[in-house]
C-alpha cells in the first residue's frame, strides 16, 4: 500500500471493538474517517473472537482540503454460496420486527443467516447470542435476492458484519446496503467463495484509486474487488440523506 | 420443428458473439444470444443490441434519440428531455406505497431525519395498506398496524386502508388486502406515472405502463420528504410474445417460462417490457401476473404498454388525469427475446428457485403434500376463477389440503359472488367447496412469505406445496425443508385433485 502518513496529532491508536454506528460525531458515515486527526495504523493478529476494526488514515496533500478515505476491515469471514435470498439473511417472520427501533434492531441481528439451511454447517450467529464472530460475509452470485425489505442488511449490520463481498448483487439489496450504510457492498472480480473457508482471517483495504483488496491471510491470497462505481459517492457521503444534503437535494440537519 | 421452438425456446449462450457483430458487451450481465434457427420462421431470429452507453444528449443534432416506455416515464419525472441507461437522476414520484411491515420502519427514518415534526411530501400520494401480517396473535404484528394508523392520523395520509378487527375481516369497511392487488383495485395505478412501494413486487403495477419498482425503508423514508428519488435509469429488455394463448395456459406460465430462460439474476438492473399480440390478449390481472415476478429475474421493472385494456380498467377507476408514454421505434434495447406462445406448455419452478424451471408433465411423479392458491401473483379474481373452472371440468374432490387466500376483501367478495362461466350459475366458493377445499380465507399476503408462527396455511412441517405464489427460496412459506412447486392456478387446481405435480391438460381437454 502505497499511501504516506503524516502525523499532525499523533494519538494513541484505538482499537475498537465493536462499532456503534450513530455515536462517532467525527464520522457522518460508519464508513468514513475525516482528516482531522491520524492514527497509527497498528496490525493486531486476531486473538480473541471478537471482531477488530482497524482505521487508518491516508494522508492527502494539503491544498486539498478534506480527504475521505475508507475503514479497512479486518476479521473472520463467512463465506456463503450464490443466490442468499433474503429470506435466507432474515426469515420473513422475523419482519415485524422495526429496523429503526434500536431494540428490534439488535434482536433482528441475533437472528441474522438464521434461514440458512442445513447445507451450511456453522451458524453465523450462535443461538443465544446477539452478535457474530465474523465481520465479514463473502458470497457468490446474485447475493441478497428476493424482498425489498431493509431489514437483511441492517440484521448483518447489526450482528456486527462491516462488509460483504460478493460476486454479484440483487439490485433492491445493494440500494439499500447504500442507503443505510449498514454493511458496506463490494464486488468481487473472480469467484472468492469457491476459494475462502469460513473461519479465514481477512482483511479488505481501500485504495486512493477507489479499488478495493481483499487479502486472505489463512490462503495467504489477494483479491481485487471492482470500484464501487455510481454508488461511491452516496456510500462516501454516508447514505441517501447525507448524499442529498451535500446536493442540496434537502436543508443540512 | 414445433418441438425444437418449445422444448428450447431460443435461448443459447453463444461464445462467438462476432457471428452477430457484437463489438462490446456488459460483462455482468447474462444475457443469452439466439442462434439462426434457420429452418424457422425467420421472425424466430433475434438481434441483440449493445447497450448505447456513449450517446451524449447535445450531439445527437437534429435526430431524435429514441427512447424506450420507461425512459420516457424517468425523462418526464426527472423534468429532462433525455435520458440514456446509466444516468443517476433524481425523479419526482407520484404514488408511494407502503404496507405493515416496512411503513413503522420508513416513517420512523423520515422522523429521524426530517425531524419529529416533519410533515410528508404529499398527504394525497402516500398509500398505506397494512396487508402482510395482519390476522395474527402476534403482538409485535399488531402493534405494526396500530404504529401506522398514529402516524397516518398525525400526517392526514388520506389513502389508509386501515384494519381493527382482526376477527372479522368484514367488519373493517377500510381494510383492503394485499397491496399490489389493492393498489390496482383503488385506481393508485395510472399510466405513466412513477410508483415505488417498500415490497419487491411493487413491479407489478408495470402492468398498466407505468414505473414502478421496489424500494426500501431508507429510501421510503427519503420520499415521504421530499417526493423524490435517486434512480439510475435503466436498461430495457424487450420480450415480444405473440400467438394465440392456448386455453390450458396461463399468464403465471408465460413469466415461469421466461424466468426459467433468463435466470434469476438474468434481467438484473434492467427493466422488462412485454409486448405482441399475447400480451394485447391478456386481462389486466393477468398483466399483473406477468409483471409481478420481474422482480424474480433480478427485474428493476417490468412493463406493458397501455391500450384498451388498460385505459378501460384504469378509467374505472380514478378520475386523476394521466399521459400514457410508448417506446420510440427508434429506441435501444439490449436484448430482444421472441417467444411463439401457442407452441408453450404449461411449467413449474421445482424447489428451490424461481428459475427452476421444468414442464408439468415432466414432474407427475412428484407427490405433494398440499396446495396453496393465493397471494398478489396468484390469489386475484381471476386466478380463483380459474382454478375454479378446472374443478368444475374435472368434477372430483381434491387428494390433498387445499388452502384458498383471496387477495384483497373484493377478491374474496367475488369468489362468493360472481358466476363461473360455464358453470351452471356456480360460483367460486360453491365449486371450492364440491371440490373439498378450505374455505376461503382472510384476504391478506398470507403463508406466501411463511409470517408469524400461526398464519394460516403456513408451512410448519417439511411438506411438498403446489402454490400459485412468487418465491420458493428454502424457508419462503415457514419450514427451511419445505418444497414449493411454483404454478399457475390451473396447475395448482390440477395438483390438488391428483395429489401429485399434475398439467393442467389432465382436466381442461
Amino acid at each position: 500500500m502505497a499511501t504516506s502518513q503524516q502525523f499532525l496529532n499523533p494519538t494513541l491508536f484505538k482499537s475498537l471493538a465493536s462499532s456503534n454506528k450513530n455515536s462517532c460525531t467525527l464520522c457522518p458515515s460508519p464508513f468514513l474517517q475525516l482528516k482531522s486527526a491520524s492514527t497509527i495504523f497498528n496490525y493486531k493478529p486476531l486473538t480473541s473472537s471478537s471482531a477488530t476494526i482497524i482505521t487508518r488514515v491516508a494522508a492527502s496533500s494539503s491544498d486539498s482540503g478534506e480527504s475521505i478515505t475508507r475503514e479497512t476491515f479486518h476479521g473472520l469471514c463467512f463465506v456463503l454460496k450464490d443466490n442468499i435470498d433474503t429470506d435466507q439473511i432474515i426469515p420473513a417472520e422475523y419482519g415485524t420486527l422495526i429496523p429503526s427501533i434500536p431494540e428490534d434492531r439488535e434482536k433482528l441481528g441475533s437472528f441474522a443467516l438464521n434461514g440458512l439451511p442445513k447445507f451450511y454447517n456453522e451458524r453465523f450467529v450462535v443461538p443465544g447470542e446477539m452478535k457474530s464472530k465474523y465481520s465479514v460475509i463473502i458470497g457468490g452470485d446474485n447475493f441478497g435476492c428476493g424482498s425489498s425489505r431493509e431489514h437483511a442488511p441492517v440484521c448483518l449490520g447489526a450482528a456486527g458484519a462491516k462488509a460483504v463481498v460478493a460476486e454479484s448483487y440483487a439490485r433492491i439489496f445493494f440500494r439499500n446496503c447504500v442507503a443505510t450504510g449498514e454493511i458496506f457492498p463490494l464486488e468481487s472480480e473472480v469467484r472468492i467463495c469457491d476459494e475462502c473457508k469460513t473461519g479465514d482471517v481477512v482483511t479488505i483495504e481501500h485504495k486512493e484509486d477507489g479499488s478495493s483488496l481483499l487479502i486472505n491471510h489463512t490462503t495467504r491470497k489477494e483479491y481485487k474487488l471492482k470500484p464501487l462505481g455510481d454508488a461511491g459517492p452516496v456510500i462516501d457521503a454516508g447514505g441517501i440523506f447525507a448524499y442529498a444534503r451535500k446536493a442540496g437535494m434537502i436543508p443540512s440537519a | 420443428m414445433a418441438s425444437v421452438i418449445s422444448s428450447s425456446p431460443f435461448l443459447c449462450k453463444s461464445s462467438s458473439k462476432s457471428d452477430l457483430g457484437i463489438s462490446s458487451f456488459p460483462k455482468s450481465s447474462q444475457i443469452s444470444i439466439h442462434r439462426c434457427q434457420k429452418k424457422s420462421i425467420s421472425r424466430k431470429i433475434v438481434s441483440v443490441m449493445a447497450p448505447q452507453k456513449d450517446r451524449s444528449p447535445g450531439t445527437t443534432g437534429s435526430v431524435k434519440t429514441g427512447m424506450t416506455m420507461t425512459e420516457k416515464i424517468l425523462a418526464r419525472a426527472s423534468e429532462k428531455s433525455l435520458v440514456v441507461p446509466g444516468d443517476n437522476i433524481w425523479v419526482n414520484v407520484d404514488v408511494l406505497m407502503t404496507h405493515d411491515v416496512c411503513g413503522p420502519g420508513a416513517f420512523g427514518i423520515f422522523k429521524r431525519e426530517f425531524g419529529e415534526k416533519a410533515k410528508v411530501w404529499d398527504p394525497e400520494k402516500i398509500v398505506v395498506i397494512p396487508d402482510h401480517y395482519i390476522f395474527t396473535a402476534d403482538k409485535r404484528a399488531n402493534r405494526n398496524v396500530d404504529i401506522m394508523r398514529e402516524h397516518c392520523r398525525e400526517q392526514n395520509i388520506k389513502y389508509f386502508y386501515d384494519i381493527t378487527d382482526l376477527g372479522n375481516f368484514k367488519a373493517n369497511p377500510d381494510y383492503k388486502g394485499v397491496c399490489h392487488v389493492a393498489l390496482a383495485q383503488e385506481g393508485h395505478c395510472r399510466p405513466g406515472e412513477v410508483l415505488l412501494g417498500t415490497d419487491s413486487h411493487t413491479c407489478t403495477a408495470g402492468a398498466f405502463g407505468q414505473f414502478a419498482t421496489g424500494i426500501g425503508n431508507t429510501d421510503a423514508g427519503f420520499v415521504l420528504g421530499t417526493g423524490k428519488i435517486l434512480l439510475k435509469v435503466p436498461p430495457t429488455m424487450r420480450f415480444i410474445l405473440d400467438g394465440e394463448m392456448p386455453s390450458y395456459l396461463q399468464a403465471k406460465d408465460l413469466i415461469l417460462q421466461i424466468i426459467g430462460e433468463i435466470s434469476v439474476a438474468g434481467a438484473t438492473y434492467k427493466t422488462m417490457e412485454f409486448s405482441g399480440t399475447t400480451i394485447e390478449s391478456l386481462s389486466m390481472e393477468e398483466r399483473m401476473t406477468l409483471c409481478n415476478m420481474v422482480v424474480e429475474a433480478g427485474g428493476k421493472n417490468g412493463v406493458i404498454p397501455p391500450d384498451a385494456t388498460t385505459l378501460n380498467y384504469v378509467e374505472n377507476r380514478t378520475s386523476v388525469p394521466f399521459e400514457p408514454v410508448y417506446s420510440d421505434g427508434n429506441a435501444s434495447f439490449v436484448a430482444d427475446y421472441r417467444f411463439d406462445v401457442s407452441k408453450l406448455e404449461p411449467v413449474v419452478a421445482k424447489p428451490h428457485s424461481p428459475d427452476n424451471r421444468a414442464l408439468a408433465r415432466e414432474c407427475k411423479d412428484v407427490k405433494i403434500d398440499r396446495v396453496y392458491i393465493g397471494s398478489c401473483t396468484g390469489g386475484k379474481t381471476e386466478d380463483f376463477m380459474a382454478a375454479a373452472k378446472l374443478f368444475h371440468a374435472a368434477g372430483r374432490k381434491v387428494k390433498v389440503p387445499t388452502f384458498l387466500v383471496p387477495a384483497t376483501q373484493k377478491v374474496w367478495m367475488d369468489v362468493y359472488a360472481l358466476p363461473v362461466p360455464g358453470a351452471g350459475g356456480k360460483t367460486c366458493a360453491q365449486i371450492f367447496e364440491e371440490a373439498g377445499c378450505d374455505t376461503p380465507a382472510s384476504p391478506s399476503c398470507g403463508a406466501c412469505l411463511g409470517g408469524p408462527a400461526d398464519t394460516y396455511a403456513r408451512l410448519n412441517e417439511p411438506q411438498v406445496c403446489v402454490s400459485t405464489t412468487n418465491r420458493n427460496f428454502p424457508g419462503r412459506m415457514g419450514h427451511k425443508e419445505g418444497q414449493i412447486y411454483l404454478a399457475s392456478p390451473y396447475t395448482a387446481a390440477a395438483s390438488a385433485l391428483t395429489g401429485r405435480v399434475a398439467d393442467p391438460r389432465e382436466f381442461l381437454q
